[in-house]
């Protein structure tokens, strides 16, 4: 049975319908990326189940209805997300951003030093100083620090040095033990090693739902659909 | 040199309520985006209320004052906490209609006060201690200018404790930069818009009871006139930003006092809107950034 479930989802932005009816189902456990060119609709998409932008349509999570409730209450039933500009506060250090993102008495700082040893060393520095790998880690760190079973991720390798890609990766890996992961992400290599299921959007439509490996080792699919050459994995 | 010290003193005095009018408006538009003109309002409102419980009590004129601070503090922050549940809340994302109602909030509380207590100014409990002068370098300074600045100081430090040592301070600092971003790690930032409003109404019904103080009397129109000083002020100091209101505050209470007395009477308030103007020119996002601290 299907975790998420998004249905007949609209947002218009302005005179721009940019959303036109998006469906589609995130099973339980491990990631499903979300994919597509440029604009067609992705980072809307996740906003929208966030409630961030006005929306019409129905998002549940196991069977809740989330589409009336405000932004903190639908991240308060377990919804973690990491933006895709990263967002952290750069007026406050890195602890407050953590500290901010604590929800209950067990935040899981074990965790996050864990992935992301370099945040406890920064731990007094102010984020809007931090690289942006590093802004990046407070980012995802925020949305692992509570025990949320679902994470949205949006482009989190964006503008990344390979290194930190492959760091980036390894994290993504690890929080898809701990919870479900939808993730928005341009980088194929990144999506073949992370992700078991892909949802391809194109103009405002999803227009393919299927297995990640049988996409990616389809490379005329992956340029019919994505408009890129498969071989970057 | 007496002179100096005195306007000097006098200037800083001016600033302390200044700021206290400020640092709320600050933050209110900091986090929330919202452009309070009812902002005044409020500093009247506990003005007054504050004289009305003073008439009430019995004991010297340094009880009166008390009872009459802390019933002007309550009022304060009451009216505006309802202003923000009541008017402010049903408007979010639209502020051309906050604005609106603001505006109209402020000319109908400025009606209501002058219809319950009148136009005429009335006379504040000041205690005669707060009357008294210090000489200071040859300058007889009134006790009340201390007492204004000593509270904006306090205030200023509390505010900043509570911004940086405080979970609420935290999420107020975060909303300052990115509200959505507070929303979208699962804080409620309606409870704290609510506080910040509270807060700014009673730093500004705290400027009103020592508005009473410093000019001796409370007329219905003196929010409106610090108001916009306040505006000014804010504007200089940069939205957001507690400390940027305080160092902006403090220099165009000292330029008014200077530009009255070494150019011309009636100089000061011209002298503040050529500062503004010059701010606006080199710096126009004002002298801090829009962070909260």
């Amino acid at each position: 049975m299907a975790l998420i479930a998004v249905d007949d989802l609209h947002v218009y932005l302005g005179e721009s319908h940019v959303l036109q009816g998006v469906s589609f189902e995130v099973p339980e456990g491990g990631v499903t990326a979300l994919l597509g060119r440029n604009g067609v609709g992705k980072t809307t998409t996740l906003r929208a189940m966030m409630g961030l932008v006005p929306r019409r349509g129905s998002v549940t999570l196991a069977g809740e209805e989330l589409n009336r409730l405000p932004t903190h209450s639908i991240v308060r039933r377990g919804i973690g997300y990491v933006p895709e500009d990263r967002d952290v506060f750069a007026g406050l250090t890195v602890d407050e951003n953590l500290r901010l993102a604590e929800r209950n008495g067990n935040p899981r700082y074990e965790l996050v030093y864990e992935l992301f040893p370099e945040l406890k060393t920064r731990g007094g520095q102010k984020a809007g100083t931090l690289s942006g790998g590093q802004q990046q880690m407070v980012a995802i760190a925020r949305a692992l620090l509570n025990d949320n079973p679902v994470l949205l991720v949006d482009e989190p390798t964006k503008g990344l040095a390979p290194l930190l890609v492959t760091e980036v990766a390894a994290a993504l890996e690890r929080a898809a033990e701990l919870a479900t992961v939808l993730l928005v992400e341009q980088n194929l290599a990144v999506v073949a090693r992370v992700a078991q299921q892909v949802v391809v959007l194109d103009g405002g439509r999803v227009v393919h739902t299927g297995g990640a490996k049988e996409l990616l080792g389809d490379p005329e699919r992956i340029r019919e659909l994505l408009g890129v050459h498969g071989g970057g994995h | 040199m007496s002179t100096f010290i005195l306007l000097t003193i006098t200037g800083l005095g001016l600033g302390a309520m200044y700021f206290l009018i400020a640092s709320g408006l600050s933050l209110i538009y900091g986090l929330m985006g919202v452009l309070n003109f009812a902002h005044g309002a409020f500093l009247t409102v506990g003005a007054y209320a504050a004289w009305e419980a003073s008439t009430h009590v019995g004991g010297g004129a340094g009880t009166k004052l008390l009872v009459a601070a802390l019933a002007g503090l309550a009022a304060g922050a009451l009216v505006a906490a309802l202003v923000e549940l009541l008017l402010i809340r049903p408007l979010y994302r639209r502020p051309i209609e906050q604005v609106l109602v603001t505006v109209g909030l402020a000319l109908a509380l400025s009606a209501l006060v002058e219809a319950i207590w009148g136009f005429d100014a009335r006379q504040f409990p000041v205690p005669a201690w707060l009357i008294d002068t210090t000489t200071i370098f040859g300058a007889h300074i009134p006790n009340d200018r201390f007492l204004e600045i000593a509270t904006a100081a306090l205030v200023l430090v509390g505010l900043t404790a509570f911004l940086r040592y405080t979970r609420y301070g935290l999420i107020i600092r975060a909303g300052v930069e990115n509200r959505a971003m507070v929303t979208a790690l699962g804080i409620d930032v309606r409870k704290a818009f609510t506080l910040v409003f509270a807060l700014g109404g009673l730093a500004a019904a705290l400027a009103g009871v020592l508005s009473g103080v410093y000019f001796g009397t409370i007329d219905p129109s003196r929010g409106t006139s610090l108001l916009i000083f306040a505006f000014i002020v804010v504007v200089i100091g940069g939205f957001g930003s507690i400390g940027g209101t305080a160092v902006a505050a403090v220099v165009v209470g000292l330029i008014q006092q200077y530009a009255n007395y070494y150019a011309s009477s009636g100089l000061g308030d011209l002298a503040v809107v050529l500062l503004l103007a010059v701010v606006l020119l080199l710096k126009p996002e004002g002298l801090s950034p829009r962070v909260a601290h």
